[in-house]
């Protein structure tokens, strides 16, 4: 087989993202018309051939999408134009098994992307999803044998209408926010995922999100349920093609972790940085269980994401690990929200933000207890590593506590790569480059660590690729 | 044929201030060197400038391997020539493993024309290598996994500067007072290690204020600073009355140096201070 040529846009300066590529899209099924209104809606959720519940969840938020103002705080959205996106996109005819049914374009750059070989070397299940729609999922069969439910958000509406209704929308209702008000409107595609009690799933189960349009909306809306006694290691990757006019990326997750329950959410977005990436995620962490959201934020133009944990009964423990990583012409406003809601629950935050070559990296956090959550314990500890003086750290911590008798702590710190640690490194023959890379590698080492073996490689490379060409 | 590392007339400033004032200096490969003088004379400015510290700005003079002036190149290019400094105060890189250091660092040096991203010698071999480095100094294989310097005791942190040197095998080395902050057995280990390692194929510099290392690394030449200045060079017996008798008597030789000495102390009476 050979590769095909990717189309690059060398004249925007793709440098050094090397997913700026896009396939051609003529072959497409279908695609909306550019714009947003209540017909817009109603074509998807007829497309989707969805009950009417659905539908009208949908219209619903569309109007508290249109009621609700523009955040005013945050990252600069003056150049989003809602009305010049598409909103939903159809690339292909369906979901397929095998990875020679999906159309082959789209295979060959997930091939690009590795997720084939990943998929037989160290998943337990793949779900791809190219513009709008899933066009590929697989997993285990001993995992489908024992229950576990791995599918896209759309048939896991038809193939387990129950559940979907049961859960959807009540981590995050469309009202939270603005964005998650349109993704309610036009959500399309995302996982579904549910861990029958006591089922512990050993590999990761991988998501990987791809836009390929031009002024493309991804709205991908993800739904896990990780039953008593269960466990699952979810992991997200997202890229897309580098285009001189915006995209947006605006998902919701839903993830709720039951007694006993373990969930890890790791994601390592590596957007183009043409992409607003604005995305809502929360958990619901009941007695006894453990909510982890590993968050490695590289690329994009603007990415505003704080994914939040609801620790609901005693025992419930919450920890995100988060990366952001700011080059040139990015603002990566990122963060976590702990929300102590139960007696005997504790929190932890580990934030790391880089920003170099004008880069802007912000922590945003938020620790909140209600009057019941006594005893509690939330430690928040954030550093930045800034690596020129044009590039900016800014950290925005908030404390909401109507209780006493709890512990809070916060430690920030705000560092520069210190002159004599790139001298004793170049003197054992490492560039400057190499050698900031290092440095930079070594920072964010405390977290990289916790990946499984084969994401802290990716994450490593994503990192020294930032890196190159930068310095000098 | 052996290298020449030449200091011709260096004169040093940091942030405008003097600190060399013509040093002139020939290390042959092969040779050992010792370097004395009392704290702030200008050992250590020597030896970061002959490494490419940035903050250390040649006035004039010239530093040349084999001809060749090495004063624009950057402490990578000038590593990648075969110079290497042990640092005197050897700082600590958070959460960078020294195995993958050094890996990086041997590869670069032994392949001084690689490029980033090119790939590392092959690891098993450099991680039977690097294991046979470190029981000869007598060091614990799991510091391999340690981050670099991360928490490291003194003694620990000067061990760790002589199995780089021991890795990298450089053309010249220059210990910034290797030899202090160690127990009497690490001074052992550290001088026999050096005694191993400093054949006809590196030349050596050993700023010192201790004899011990000296012993085992017998220096052909011993040059005292003073004010910035090498005032005078001698051989090994030279090292030996410094170390007994101090400096008083080379300040006597070299008034106008002690009085320059005696200026700067006024000006800066917290130049001295062990940074
Ligand atoms: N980075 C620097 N910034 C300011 N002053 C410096 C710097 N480096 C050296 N100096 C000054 O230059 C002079 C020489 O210092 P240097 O460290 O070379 O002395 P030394 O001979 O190595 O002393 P010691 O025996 O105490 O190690 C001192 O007055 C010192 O304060
Ligand atoms: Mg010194």
């Amino acid at each position: 087989m050979t590769m095909d040529v990717p189309v690059l846009e060398d004249d925007i300066g793709v440098g050094d993202y090397q997913y700026g590529f896009h396939d051609p899209t003529d072959k497409y099924v279908f695609q909306s018309r550019r714009g947003l209104d209540r017909q817009i809606v109603e074509q998807i959720s007829e497309m989707k051939n969805e009950p009417a519940w659905m539908r009208k969840f949908r219209l619903d938020a569309l109007d508290t999408f249109f009621q609700k103002p523009m955040p005013t705080w945050g990252g600069d959205m003056r150049d989003l134009d809602f009305q010049n996106m598409f909103y939903y996109v159809k690339a292909s005819q369906g979901q397929e098994k095998s990875w020679d049914d999906v159309p082959d374009d789209i295979r060959k750059t997930y091939d690009r992307l590795g997720i084939p070989e990943a998929e037989k070397k160290y998943l337990a299940g793949v779900k791809a999803q190219y513009e709008s729609e899933v066009v590929y999922g697989s997993l285990q069969e001993d995992l489908a044998k024992q229950g576990v439910i791995f599918t896209d958000t759309d048939s896991a509406l038809k193939d387990y209408p129950d559940l979907v209704r049961e859960y959807f929308g009540t981590v995050i209702p469309s009202a939270d926010n603005k964005f998650a008000a349109l993704n309610s409107a036009v959500w399309s595609g995302g996982s579904f995922i549910y861990v029958p009690k006591g089922v512990k799933i050993e590999f990761p189960l991988q998501a990987y999100f791809r836009i390929n349009t031009q002024n493309m909306g991804q709205f991908e809306r993800t739904l896990i349920i990780v039953d008593e006694g269960a466990s699952v290691h979810y992991v997200e990757g997202c890229t897309a093609p580098t285009y001189s006019s915006d995209s947006l990326h605006s998902a919701v997750v839903e993830i709720l972790v039951k007694r006993g329950g373990r969930c890890r959410y790791t994601t390592i977005q590596n957007w183009s940085n043409n992409v607003y990436n604005l995305v809502t995620k929360r958990a619901k962490a009941y007695g006894d269980s453990l909510m982890e959201w590993v968050d490695g934020n590289l690329g994009s133009k603007l990415t505003m994401k704080y994914p939040a944990i609801y620790l609901m009964e005693p025992g419930a423990r919450g920890e995100t690990l988060s990366i952001a990583f700011a080059g040139k012409g990015q603002h990566q406003d990122a963060g976590a929200k702990m929300v102590h809601c139960a007696p005997h629950t504790s929190s932890r935050v580990i934030s790391k933000s880089i920003s170099k070559d004008g880069g802007r990296a912000s922590y945003r956090g938020l620790v909140k207890a209600t009057h019941e959550a006594h005893h509690c314990k939330s430690n928040v500890v954030c550093d930045a590593l800034i690596l020129d003086s044009h590039s900016r750290s800014d950290t925005y911590p908030y404390i909401e506590v109507n209780q006493d008798n709890l512990t809070i702590e916060h430690e920030a710190s705000v560092s520069k790569i210190a002159e004599e640690q790139l001298l004793y490194l170049m003197s054992r023959g490492m560039s400057e480059t190499e050698a900031s890379a290092m440095i930079v590698t070594g920072f964010i080492e405390p977290l990289v660590k916790e990946l499984p073996m084969e994401y802290a490689v990716e994450m490593n490379r994503l990192i020294e690729l930032q890196m190159e060409g930068s310095v000098g | 044929m052996s290298s020449l590392l030449k200091i011709t007339d260096l004169h040093v400033s940091v942030d405008e201030k003097p600190i060399l004032k013509g040093v002139s200096l020939e290390i042959r490969q092969g040779e050992i060197h010792a370097l004395m003088g009392p704290n702030g004379s200008g050992k250590s400015t020597l030896a970061y400038t002959l490494v490419g510290h940035p903050k250390y700005e040649i006035t004039s003079g010239t530093i040349e391997v084999d001809g060749a002036p090495l004063n624009d190149l950057d402490p990578c290019e000038r590593a990648r020539l075969g110079l290497f400094l042990a640092f005197q105060y050897p700082v600590t890189i958070p959460g960078v493993k020294v195995a993958d250091f050094l890996r990086h660092a041997v590869t670069n040096i032994r392949n001084p024309a690689r490029k980033e991203g090119e790939g590392l010698i092959p690891m098993r071999d450099f991680r039977k290598e690097l294991k046979e480095r470190m029981e000869g100094l007598g060091m614990d294989v799991e510091f391999a996994r340690r981050y670099l310097n991360e928490g490291f005791s003194g003694g620990e942190k000067k061990r760790m500067e002589i199995l780089q040197l021991a890795m990298l095998q450089p053309k010249f080395a220059i210990l910034d007072e290797t030899d202090s902050g160690l127990d009497s057995d690490a001074v052992r280990v550290v001088s026999e290690g050096l005694q191993k390692l400093a054949g006809p194929q590196m030349g050596v510099l050993i700023i010192t204020h201790h004899e011990r290392l000296l012993e085992y690394n017998v220096p052909q030449f011993t040059h005292v600073m003073l004010a910035g200045k090498i005032v005078e060079t001698g051989d090994a017996s030279l090292a030996h009355e410094l170390h007994n008798h101090g400096y008083a008597t080379v300040r006597q030789r070299h008034p106008t140096e002690a009085a320059e000495e005696q200026e700067r102390e006024k000006t800066a009476p917290a130049a001295t201070a062990v940074r």
